[in-house]
């Protein structure tokens, strides 16, 4: 299975993008190593704007770069890029509904030497919230690709959250992405995994695992987390005879909360993997912090076996 | 411009009749941070910018960004007798599903720019268009209003950077200083003096004007526009509530309402001089 980065991935098809793309500006808070929009600033200096630590001032300057018809990429670690800049997204780009795109890189527990200030564990819940914002999280190198080409078509805000790591590829290449839709990566009768970012991978590891055992595990990639297709998760759900789902995020207002807010009432079992209301931690290597927080695939594994049990 | 200063003089304590008109009896509005900007906004609209209330997307259009935004009534007044919608909007202004909106709402209002308000914000913004325009090589330039009190949002010195760094010299910003806040004066809340040597520091060109007098306001744009390679800021000299003897200088008239004798008094001594 072909591996790749997620942040390089992004750097290169916005640089790609840009190429066509006379509009688009990218905006940087002096982590372009990390975020790889370097690859942007290299070739289109003019075009790309260095804003110095500071964010709040980033993205509102994004606004007024929207404004003049440009579409505006912000960047830096999702903790700051949704966190630091809450307010200046919600006021001056949401409410108006601007063409800006708010990348959240290294997110979710992916810089892990940093700890619990620089781990973002509740930025999907902060971005959902906020009405007009779209909030995407894409499994892999092949959705990062078609994501980013898409929300460059979309005129509005877009929050979208970049892994830091390297991770295998599941999207169907040939599939055309779509804002809004779920995708069905791996079909099976007995239990439906709800997964997005690195844990599609886990799932699907775990799906692999159980299936050797003669369970047979579907599993789902809700990349868009808002908007959401209502009647594609109840549709997936179907027939099965139970629900585990599964992110890098706390447990609160993230991808536990769309699937079962969707599934209320239809008395199927849900068991949530994801983050304890809790923050993160300094840790020597990512692994160790995933398998810490249970964000693995034999926790999958056995939040399946539970429900059928 | 055919305009002529008396006229214009003229104009804005029509603005301000039309902001006592806005605020009304018995609702609050941000009475004192509108009529501290009657001159300045009156200069800028029907003297200065360039735009087209035909037209409100007008390409080569130059830029009004009010950062802050709770003084949206003078901007609904120029607009409105500029012609971007008709007064008679004025009277709904806050009202469930107006146009007019409590702070400035560019998916609402024909003519209004951005979103501002949450103050601190602004002024990043008309870096953001000033940035945009420039990368278009459009002639156009940004105005921004900043309050006093608005500068102690630590943003604003951000943007302050970022306007030097940058060199954005398509952009002009007035400061209002009216001393004020919303709870007392800004000398007294949090110091923001020297204002002057902070913005020099800060690597902008600083000037200074009497806010409520057109002639220097206008010669002082003039002035500003000769210099190049570096953002420029208006620090203008304003009396809160100005035109309006029982609310100048008085911080209750923030965001104060009127009674029907202050309604009226306000009318009388507005339109006596008009």
């Amino acid at each position: 299975m072909k591996i790749q980065n997620q942040r390089q991935v992004y750097g290169e098809i916005l640089l790609e993008l840009a190429r066509v793309n006379k509009n688009i500006v990218v905006l940087e808070a002096d982590l372009g190593k990390s975020t790889m929009t370097s690859l942007f600033e290299q070739e289109f200096p003019e075009r790309f704007f260095e804003m110095g630590i500071g964010e709040a001032n980033m993205t509102s300057f994004a606004a007024g770069l929207s404004l003049t018809g440009k579409i505006a990429f912000t960047n830096s670690f999702a903790v700051f890029a949704a966190g630091r800049a809450f307010d200046q997204i919600r006021q001056g780009i949401s409410i108006p509904k601007l063409n800006v795109k708010i990348i959240g890189s290294s997110a979710g527990l992916s810089d892990f030497g940093d700890g619990a200030t620089h781990q973002s564990v509740e930025d999907i819940a902060i971005m959902r919230a906020i009405p007009n914002m779209t909030v995407l999280v894409p499994a892999d190198g092949i959705e990062t690709r078609k994501m980013v080409r898409k929300i460059v078509e979309y005129d509005g805000p877009v929050y979208l959250r970049i892994n830091r790591h390297d991770l295998p590829d599941l999207f169907p290449e040939n599939e055309e992405y779509v804002i809004g839709k779920s995708y069905l990566i791996r079909d099976g009768r007995d239990i439906v995994v709800f997964a997005n970012g690195i844990m599609v991978s886990k799932a699907v590891e775990a799906a692999e695992k159980l299936e050797e055992e003669g369970i047979s595990v579907r599993v789902v990639n809700v990349s868009s987390l808002k908007p959401v297709n209502e009647s594609e998760i109840k549709k997936f759900a179907e027939g099965v005879k139970g629900i585990v789902t599964a992110e890098e995020h706390s447990l609160i207002g993230g991808l536990a909360s769309v699937v079962t807010f969707i599934l209320r009432g239809n008395g199927i079992p849900v068991i949530p993997v994801g983050i304890e209301d809790q923050f993160g931690q300094s840790a020597h290597s990512y692994n160790e912090l995933l398998e810490e927080y249970g964000l693995t695939a034999d926790n999958i594994l056995n939040s399946v076996k539970n429900i059928l049990q | 411009m055919s305009i002529t200063v008396t006229e214009l003089e003229r104009l804005a304590r029509t603005l301000r009749l039309d902001i006592i008109r806005m605020v009304g009896i018995g609702q609050k509005g941000h009475l004192g941070g509108s009529c501290s900007l009657s001159e300045i906004v009156t200069v800028l609209y029907f003297n200065r910018m360039k735009h087209d209330p035909e037209n409100p997307e007008w390409e080569e259009r130059d830029r009004f960004l009010l950062s802050k935004g709770h003084a949206a009534l003078i901007q609904y007044a120029a607009l409105a007798e500029s012609g971007y919608f008709p007064r008679e909007e004025l009277n709904k202004v806050k009202r469930l599903g107006a146009m007019l909106q409590g702070h400035p709402d560019m998916t609402t209002t024909p003519g209004v720019e951005g979103n501002t308000g949450s103050l601190g914000q602004g002024l990043s913004m008309a870096c953001g268009m000033a940035a945009g325009l420039r990368i278009d090589r459009k002639k156009s330039k940004v105005y921004c209003i900043i309050g006093d009190g608005e500068i102690a949002e630590g943003q604003i010195w951000e943007a302050a950077m970022t306007a030097a760094f940058y060199k954005l010299d398509n952009l002009i910003v007035f400061l209002d200083k009216n001393r004020l806040q919303a709870m007392g004066p800004v000398a007294e809340r949090y110091n923001t003096n020297p204002l002057a040597e902070k913005w020099q520091a800060f690597g902008w060109h600083v000037a200074e004007a009497d806010g409520h007098n057109i002639r220097e306001i206008i010669d002082t744009l003039d002035r500003v526009d000769k210099i190049s390679g570096k953002p420029k800021i208006i620090i203008a000299h304003t009396v809160k509530g100005k035109g309006i003897s029982f609310a100048e200088n008085v911080v209750a008239f923030h965001n104060g309402e009127l009674t029907r004798e202050q309604y009226d008094l306000a009318n009388s001594e507005l339109n006596k001089n008009n």
